[in-house]
């Protein structure tokens, strides 16, 4: 360890907030854009799966329950 | 490769060579401008011109920082090791200013040749090392202009 | 060689390929990156002159050269748009040029923060600055026209074009600290010099680099992943994979 205390640690000789302000920017960043990524991911395969199972509804023969899920369908935003 | 292949790709290869002659002469006519700052030998050469504000950078010579005690005006020299300009400056300076370090000063060169700075900035190199290796280094620097100085004196 | 190249072209071989690929490169990712930190942090020495502030470097520069190594990759995958036509290769481009944007900004954000205890100045308009502030603008310009150009294969030529035009500026970022004067330092990384650090510094800022290196592979999967179920929603083997419960 560099430091003495877990103190010492966080004051960084006076250039804990410059140096703590950068990692915290860098954490909140990577993981937004990892997690946004994964949620978005996740949103078109659910929208997907949703789109497939009420094309096999429409074909099928559970026609009118399979209908009210139009309403519920989310529409993925092609960005 | 496919003929339409080798040709978009020649078209390609054109269109990049093109843009780079195109963006590389256009910085190398604009280098000065790009330039961050005069060295002292630009200035001391009079390629800078006075009574604009332009900026200055070199290294602090050893040993011309001069701070009056009742102020915070300090003058020292800018060197880049071949000429050196006096600079004057008002106000704080970064906590990385020392003799010996790099600098770039901004403000106006007087007719007199001193450069009157309003904002000093601390320049520092790409080398990175524990405050107990420096301290060897300088250590080792210093026996060995020593050992320099009693060898020349051993043999007058 | 060719036969992996169009095999590469298909969107199907390469979605089962990075389903296959992305929890390595997640767990490797993360645990490269989260040891070069803490070690950057706690453990390496302090600078004899920066003292702590130096240890900005282990965030900043793994972003800054992910940020320069992405647009690379983006122009490269912008000739293959252009010269062989292969959707994939548009496909990174889009899905990888947030993610260039993110690790351009963070790159000048971190600078920025080290630059006032250092330097004694947020930002100044040197070669090394503006160059990278260029990126930035790079970055954001290719999102935008992407998403002003309704029909798919001209928004892939024309972004593909821009990227290119834009890839001057990767080597005037490299070599702005040589050819002019700046405020910025020459880099510490050098690929035919030894580097200017110890061990002690330079291998958290090496395993840093790796993790984020990683950290993007997972990224740009999983990104190409959502492009490309997109793209392909209507096609047969994208309906059998999810009805499956394939992700």
């Amino acid at each position: 360890m560099a430091f003495d205390s877990f103190s010492a640690f966080l004051a960084m000789e006076g250039h804990g907030p410059y140096v703590w302000t950068c990692y915290a920017v860098f954490v909140v960043f990577v993981a937004g854009m990892m997690f946004w990524s994964a949620r978005r991911n996740r949103a078109v395969i659910e929208g997907c799966k949703r789109r497939f199972e009420q094309q096999q509804g429409t074909s099928g023969q559970d026609v009118r329950q399979k209908a009210s899920a139009t309403f519920t369908r989310v529409e993925v935003s092609q960005d | 490769m496919h003929p339409i292949r080798k040709k978009r790709l020649t078209i390609v290869v054109f269109l990049m060579a093109g843009i780079a002659i195109a963006v590389g002469l256009t910085t190398y006519a604009l280098r000065q401008n790009i330039n961050l700052f005069y060295d002292p030998t630009q200035i001391a050469a009079g390629e800078a011109p006075t009574d604009v504000r332009i900026r200055a950078g070199g290294m602090v010579e050893e040993g011309s920082v001069q701070r009056e005690s009742d102020s915070l005006k300090v003058q020292f020299r800018v060197t880049d090791y071949s000429a050196s300009v006096p600079v004057q400056y008002d106000g704080i300076l970064p906590d990385l200013f020392a003799e010996g370090q790099g600098v770039v000063a901004m403000g106006r060169l007087n007719s007199e040749g001193l450069f009157v700075a309003d904002q000093v900035l601390a320049k520092h190199d790409e080398n990175y090392m524990p405050p107990e290796v420096a301290d060897s280094l300088e250590r080792a620097e210093k026996s060995r202009a020593d050992a320099e100085k009693a060898a020349q004196s051993a043999s007058y | 060689m060719w036969q992996f190249f169009h095999k590469l072209g298909s969107p199907k071989w390469f979605y089962g390929i990075a389903t296959r690929f992305m929890p390595w490169l997640l767990v490797a990712g993360l645990m490269l990156l989260l040891a070069g930190l803490v070690w950057g942090l706690a453990f390496a020495p302090k600078d004899y002159l920066q003292g702590n502030s130096y240890r900005i470097i282990f965030i900043h520069v793994p972003t800054a050269f992910l940020a320069q190594s992405m647009y690379i990759m983006m122009a490269a995958a912008g000739v293959v748009t252009l010269v062989w036509r292969m959707k994939l290769a548009d496909v990174f481009v889009k899905a990888v040029a947030p993610v260039g944007l993110v690790f351009t900004f963070l790159s000048l954000f971190t600078g920025a923060v080290w630059g006032k205890p250092t330097w004694g100045t947020w930002w100044i308009w040197d070669a090394r600055l503006t160059s990278m502030l260029i990126l930035l603008f790079l970055y954001g310009g290719v999102i935008a026209l992407d998403r002003a150009i309704n029909d798919e294969k001209s928004a892939a030529r024309a972004v593909a074009v821009l990227v290119l035009v834009g890839v001057v500026n990767i080597p005037i970022i490299k070599y702005s600290v040589e050819w002019w004067n700046t405020l910025h330092q020459p880099a510490t990384l050098k690929l035919t010099e030894e580097p200017s650090m110890p061990t002690e510094m330079l291998v958290p800022l090496l395993l840093s680099i790796a993790g984020l290196y990683l950290l993007f592979g997972w990224l740009a999967c999983l990104r190409m992943k959502t492009e490309i179920l997109v793209r392909e929603q209507r096609t047969r083997w994208v309906k059998d994979m999810i009805m499956a419960g394939g992700r």
